[in-house]
């Protein structure tokens, strides 16, 4: 039985939408059940859930991309049936995508009008929704261009533009799934100032997230779900980030890593002046200079796009080093291929773990061996051993606790949380020398992620050299012995783990800090 | 949250598409087959008719000793081009050039045949292997286009086909012809006695061996070895792939090779065991069938096996069906046309039956919502990603 009945719910005035007892399965699993959730005119609620608690199954309902396999949707009190996001937008419910729905090579203007062109004597009027565009940017404190190609445009000010084609679609409540996961700390304020803005203005928001200090911050309401059931709902005031984090994974959590101070110790990975090109030309890596000691973790921080990606990937030998010198355990190592710096003793968690990190049809056993598979005992004159194999798999699960516990099953089948495992538990399996890991807690749940920080910790005090590039600041703050700071492809910026606030990194993050060795900027 | 045994249920699942697709398109079939009849008076004449048909059909095909012969030996270039396929399609590559690779393999193994002198204990291992060399060249060089430049391997097969068929013409016609003056068409002089393959039973040769044993190691070396792991790795993520240090652009080249060495020994086993030379126009269309083949066989070894012979007893049949009901042989290939497009396009077949689908969309989880393709055919993108 959820905590939260609207219907009941004292105080505040009507519902401008109400979901009263929801439930929806995906074949065996069901993902929201019997969940009831509202919002007020000019409210922000936020939804609170670790990955996979059903926060976007429920939101899908909402915006009618999804039809529920039970209960009632209701709109001003009216019971409603969405169809369609059409449907959910003629009826005043719009929603920003964590991914944008832009068209990278139109203008902010054309993107607002895709889908509902308005037009005379045949030619789209793009000079009315500039006018609106104009207009609403005004009215709610937004700098939005509507001549501005969407390309150039950073990814806030993206964001932004989607707030705008919702709004001038008429929403009046505005669904917003992650907004912050892309966003610096300077712009998730200035977001937060617009949301603030159009909840005074009357327009509701409906606010997904997993990290608990923006929630807090946010909200007028926090209602969490877990496990596709509405667990709790509670005002700022009353919470904490501890009691939130409890809420969500239903127990108690570390937040903080508990750590004892590094010893640092021989240079295991060193950077001079390293160039990595980039996917569109360039460099998107543009002099880096930094060494990594065994006994230590080094963070990277940086709003993505800042070189980091392609950095790690330079490191792990999936993208060329175009200048510079990479070295890695006292090799020379930029020429060599990716086996031969594992070679080395190098483990790599990949950022993208569906793309590179796994491989989706294989089973659990298969992707345990992923890159060792040609190994002995694993394979034996290039005829790979089915026991040899599965026995180590199985011991893996066991010892990182990969749910469900069967080797044999598709790596698909498994949830976020723990399909990271199985790449941690991959990596961190053999003697490690080196390990880099990107985004090593990205789309995890709370209950993995103390997992996977304990992880990275154990491997650091066993003498590894750790660097880890992460958008989480708080994440990077608590694990990192030295935060480094990107932008536009450099290190812009260091700080002890220790004394780093989210404000100084933040400021670096923002290109605003001494660019070292930088001039033209 | 797993089902207890996830291999028995998806091994039923995948067999069940095929075979309702292949029901659905004899249902449609023989639809066809009684517009395309005479006219009779009411439904019930109708339906003797289309029952005579595939009745006459599967006569033609398994009837007789000579029809199950007949039926066996147009399965072997099935199943081996088939298995050609199938390769090529576990590295996530759509290899359409077989049928060029089967052409330039049967030329090749037709000129070790007659322009080789060779004692006849070896004589017959050599006109197998030179046409898998030149299947396997043939297939290599739109691997090595493929990572040298990123050309498409879609493409290039095509263009390497119509190569194949020019340069067969030439050659049959010119320096390989046979100049007896009694040849009158363009084709090779027989190849020796020792290079043809022995009958295993009278009128079959001993190629049907070949097949199996070129089918269990085919399925070794995709499921058993490390090569096999690094193809199908490839295949289902070249990223993932390169990760994991694979090569992925070598393996990819090796795929097409591979894939062109069978499609070559499916020629030069035409050659060896059925034509005894090689003729232009002779074996043609065998490269094209042996996509479906895989495709309907669910790239499966064994799937590439049933279909073989299904493919076959459908062609095999078909002469004694246009005997019997004065309908075109042709309508075999309608019906073949409809299974493929059953197969390939199987939400049809989900829509008709009311199947549900294979993978239940993502469950609740937040980023995992991606869909994941079952076939990646692989892309200029990823020739670039390996180094």
């Amino acid at each position: 039985m959820s905590a939260t009945d609207p219907a009941g719910a004292g105080g505040g005035g009507p519902w401008l939408l109400e979901a009263r007892h929801l439930t929806k399965r995906y074949g065996a699993v069901i993902a929201n059940r019997d969940v009831s959730f509202g919002v007020r005119p000019g409210e922000i609620v936020a939804l609170l859930g670790e990955n996979g608690a059903g926060k976007s199954t429920l939101v899908n309902v909402l915006y009618g991309m999804t039809a529920p396999d039970g209960g009632t949707l209701l709109v001003d009190g009216q019971p409603v049936r969405l169809r369609s996001p059409r449907d959910a937008l003629a009826r005043g419910i719009g929603m920003v995508h964590q991914h944008f729905m832009l068209v990278p090579p139109f203008t902010v203007a054309e993107n607002v009008a895709l889908g509902h062109e308005p037009s005379r004597h045949g030619a789209i009027d793009l000079a009315t929704v500039e006018g609106r565009v104009v207009a609403l940017a005004a009215r709610f404190g937004m700098e939005v261009d509507p001549h501005a190609v969407i390309r150039d445009l950073s990814v806030g000010q993206q964001q932004r533009v989607e707030i705008i084609k919702a709004l001038d679609r008429g929403a009046r409540v505005l669904i917003l799934d992650e907004p912050t996961a892309v966003l610096t700390p300077q712009e998730t304020e200035g977001l937060f100032h617009v949301l603030r803005g159009l909840a005074a203005g009357g327009t509701s928001v409906v606010f997904i997230s997993h990290k608990l200090g923006e929630v807090l911050d946010i909200a007028d309401r926090i209602v969490v779900m877990r496990r596709g059931e509405v667990v709790g709902e509670v005002s700022p005031a009353d919470a904490t980030p501890e009691s939130l984090a409890a809420m969500m994974v239903g127990r108690e959590v570390l937040l903080r890593v508990e750590k004892a101070p590094a010893t640092p110790g021989e240079a295991m990975v060193v950077l001079r002046d390293v160039q990595v090109a980039g996917d569109r030309g360039g460099r998107a890596v543009d002099g880096v200079t930094f060494e990594v000691r065994a006994g230590e973790i080094v963070g990277i921080a940086g709003v993505q796009g800042n070189g980091q990606t392609e950095l790690v990937e330079a490191i792990a030998g999936l993208r060329p080093v175009a200048g510079g010198s990479l070295w890695l355990c006292g090799v020379e190592a930029q020429r060599l291929g990716v086996r031969a710096r594992a070679a080395l003793g190098l483990a790599h968690v990949p950022e993208d773990r569906q793309r590179h990190g796994l491989v989706l049809p294989f089973s659990v056993a298969d992707n345990l061996v992923l890159n060792r598979y040609h190994l002995a005992p694993l394979a034996i004159r290039g005829v790979r051993q089915a026991r040899a194999i599965l026995d180590l798999a199985r011991n893996l699960v066991a010892r990182f606790d990969i749910r469900p516990p069967i080797a044999e099953v598709p790596v698909q089948a498994l949830s976020g949380g723990n399909k990271q495992k199985v790449i941690v538990a991959r990596e961190l399996s053999h003697d490690v020398r080196v390990l880099v890991a990107a985004q090593p807690t990205r789309g995890v749940d709370v209950g993995s992620i103390e997992f996977i920080h304990r992880s990275l910790v154990a491997a650091r005090d066993a003498g590894a050299a750790v660097l880890v590039v992460s958008a989480e600041l708080d994440e990077l703050m608590s694990l990192a012995d030295r935060v480094l700071v990107m932008f536009r492809g450099r290190v812009v910026g260091e700080v002890a783990g220790s004394e780093a606030t989210r404000e100084g990194i933040g400021l670096l993050m923002a290109g605003g800090g001494r660019q070292l060795g930088d001039v033209e900027t | 949250m797993a089902p207890a045994r996830p291999g028995i249920a998806l091994r039923l699942d995948a067999a069940l598409v095929p075979v309702l697709a292949i029901a659905t398109a004899l249902v449609a079939g023989g639809a066809i087959l009684w517009a395309a009849g005479p006219q009779l008076e009411g439904p019930w004449l109708g339906l003797q008719f289309v029952a005579v048909a595939y009745l006459s059909l599967l006569e033609g095909a398994v009837g007789s000793r000579d029809a199950v012969i007949d039926t066996v030996l147009r399965a072997v270039p099935y199943a081996f081009s088939g298995l050609a396929v199938m390769l090529a399609f576990r590295g996530g590559l759509f290899n359409i050039g077989a049928e060029g690779q089967l052409t330039i393999g049967a030329l090749f193994a037709a000129w070790a045949g007659f322009g080789l002198d060779l004692p006849a204990v070896i004589h017959l291992p050599v006109v197998l292997a030179t046409g898998c060399l030149a299947g396997a060249v043939w297939g290599g060089v739109a691997g090595l286009l493929k990572a040298r430049t990123g050309a498409h391997e879609v493409i290039t097969t095509i263009m390497l086909n119509y190569i194949a068929s020019q340069l067969a013409a030439y050659l049959l016609n010119g320096p390989l012809r046979d100049r007896s003056p009694l040849n009158v068409i363009a084709q090779t002089p027989k190849i020796a006695e020792g290079a043809r393959l022995p009958d295993l039973v009278p009128g079959m040769h001993a190629g049907v061996l070949l097949v199996v044993a070129v089918a269990v190691v085919t399925w070794f070396v995709v499921w058993r070895t490390t090569t096999g792991f690094e193809l199908r790795m490839v295949g289902a993520n070249p990223d993932g792939a390169a990760y994991a240090g694979v090569g992925v652009v070598r393996r990819m080249t090796w795929a097409l090779g591979a894939s062109g060495l069978l499609a070559g020994l499916a020629g030069a086993v035409q050659v060896a065991g059925v034509n005894y030379r090689s003729t232009l126009g002779f074996n043609v269309g065998y490269g094209f069938d042996s996509i479906a083949i895989a495709l309907l066989g669910r790239n499966t070894v064994s799937g590439v096996l049933l279909s073989s012979v299904l493919f076959a007893a459908l062609r095999t049949g078909a002469t004694k069906l246009q005997f019997r009901t004065q309908v075109s042989a042709d309508i075999i290939s309608v019906i073949q046309a409809l299974v493929l497009l059953l197969v390939a396009a199987e939400q049809i077949v989900r829509w008709l039956y009311r199947l549900q689908a294979a993978r239940a969309v993502a469950p609740a989880g937040d980023d995992e919502g991606r869909e994941v393709a079952p076939v990646t055919i692989g892309s200029a993108e990823t020739a670039r990603t390996s180094k």
